[in-house]
């Protein structure tokens, strides 16, 4: 599908560079919002206490589309890879925290008890039941966010950064180079699709032991 | 000194939405001396499993003390094994994991955890399952890693909520054999929660009769039938008459 910029001198070899720096920035986004959303979600979901100190916050800034954090962005970090990288946090990082919550909630309280049974301190329950119990959530909530975070990356490069796959193809827009911008919609799309694949591939890996308790052991 | 002493055991759960109390067990006192294998008999509902996790700290008695080894029991502990009703087994971790569990939370060599881990996997009998995950295993066989869990840790007393209630009768009365034998190896003191009269006459040294809600334990009958039981014998027969009556005298009241 290159076929068709690898003609065009400008944007041949850039490619290669926009699809490195959208790349980059979609998994900066996305560790951080990973790091701070499964740890804030697992002291969310174990401790009543904590809940209460942060929930209210947390709830008023989640409608707020990332996107309209754009001017403040900007202000904050410039017209660079930062802007980019705190949008794809912010995007992702409220699924990733959500799903970790609701996976420590709904943790079985017979494992728990099973767990205490044996002489578990609290620390050591959440760290050999209830986050393990956790991570079919955690990876549900790891998928969709980095579904987002190619959304937000693109978003964010076509206004604030002048790099990436974003930049590209709002740039080709402005010269009616309908091929590239149709080529940089098609990259943003396997590129995404390559992500996901990433994450499920990791996902398989940590998650093995489902196998036997899906339905036809299929994973998706 | 009793290992197990229930004082005065009162438990009322409240239920908040429909705003009433449950009373389920009003004034139960108890001793259970080293050794023994006591089986708790009675209707469903009646607080079997209200009291033994009370014994276990899984419950708080609203009245009432629970002593095991002269100490108040205030939460659960190693000292207590428990073998739940359902397996409870973590389903990520395969079967030796399981049955160590209780040692690798502590940390240290995986190997030799391992190692003692098989000793009670071939126990049980679950020789050659030892890297198959809970979701490939039958009812009976996670059960049987439930055993192995509570035994590894060696505990004084060892707590069952009707463990066999899931299992086909041939498997049953295997297990209740391989459960004998396993208590007359180990000596350790058993409560052992059940609504099956014949399993509580062949298990136990004492059958604990409740009467139906609230609560109450309504006799302490000792079995001095010789081991192994046999369930057709007069004897066996008696007793079971006996118990019968027991619990009956409940129907005719309420
Ligand atoms: N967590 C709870 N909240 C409210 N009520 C409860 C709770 N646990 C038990 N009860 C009530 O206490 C009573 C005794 O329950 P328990 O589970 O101890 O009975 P059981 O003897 O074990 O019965 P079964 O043989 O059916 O298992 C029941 O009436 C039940 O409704
Ligand atoms: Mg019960």
């Amino acid at each position: 599908m290159f076929g068709t910029d690898g003609s065009t001198q400008t944007y041949s070899g850039t490619w290669v560079i926009a699809a490195f720096w959208s790349t980059l920035r979609v998994f900066a986004g996305f560790a951080i919002a990973a790091a701070l959303g499964i740890g804030l979600g697992i002291a969310i979901g174990w401790s009543r206490r904590f809940e209460i100190i942060v929930e209210p916050t947390l709830q008023v800034l989640r409608p707020i589309p990332p996107v309209s954090w754009i001017p403040l962005a900007i202000v904050w970090f410039g017209i660079a890879n930062k802007p980019a990288i705190f949008l794809v946090f912010l995007g992702t990082f409220f699924p990733i925290l959500l799903n970790t919550i609701h996976g420590v909630k709904t943790c079985d309280r017979m494992l728990i008890r099973a767990g205490a049974m044996v002489g578990g301190t609290p620390r050591q329950l959440l760290r050999h039941i209830v986050f393990p119990a956790a991570l079919p959530d955690i990876f549900a909530g790891l998928r969709i966010g980095i579904g987002s975070a190619w959304m937000l990356t693109v978003t964010a490069e076509m206004v604030a950064v002048k790099s990436g796959l974003g930049y590209t193809l709002w740039d080709s827009y402005y010269f009616m180079r309908y091929d590239i911008v149709i080529a940089a919609m098609i990259s943003i799309g396997l590129l995404g699709y390559g992500s996901d694949f990433l994450v499920r591939k990791v996902m398989a890996r940590v998650l093995h032991w489902q196998h036997g308790t899906t339905l036809q052991g299929e994973q998706g | 000194m009793p290992v197990i002493e229930i004082n005065g055991v009162c438990k009322a759960f409240r239920d908040a939405k429909r705003n009433v109390e449950v009373t389920a067990l009003a004034g139960v006192d108890l001793a259970v001396e080293r050794n023994q294998f006591i089986c708790l008999l009675g209707p469903s509902g009646c607080g079997k499993s209200t009291l033994l996790n009370m014994i276990a700290g899984f419950e708080r008695p609203t009245e009432g003390s629970v002593k095991v080894d002269g100490q108040l029991v205030t939460g659960p502990g190693a000292d207590r094994g428990v073998v739940f009703q359902q397996p409870t087994l973590m389903p990520w971790l395969p079967v030796w994991e399981n049955v160590a569990f209780h040692l690798l939370m502590r940390g240290g060599q995986k190997g030799a955890h391992r190692r003692t881990a098989q000793t009670f996997i071939d126990m049980v009998g679950l020789t050659g399952f030892e890297d198959h995950y809970p979701a490939e295993l039958s009812g009976g066989m996670s059960q049987r890693v439930g055993i192995a869990r509570a035994l590894l840790m060696n505990p004084r007393v060892i707590l069952m909520d009707e463990p066999f209630s899931a299992l086909d009768e041939q498997t049953r009365m295997q297990m209740q054999g391989e459960l004998v034998r396993l208590w007359q190896h180990h000596e350790g003191t058993v409560v052992f929660v059940t609504h099956g009269i014949d399993e509580a006459l062949t298990l136990g040294t004492h059958v604990v009769v409740m009467s139906a809600r609230p609560g109450k334990i309504r006799a302490v009958v000792p079995l001095d039938l010789p081991r192994p039981r046999d369930i057709t014998s007069p004897a066996f027969n008696d007793l079971k008459r006996y118990v019968l009556e027991m619990l009956h005298v409940d129907r005719s009241n309420s």
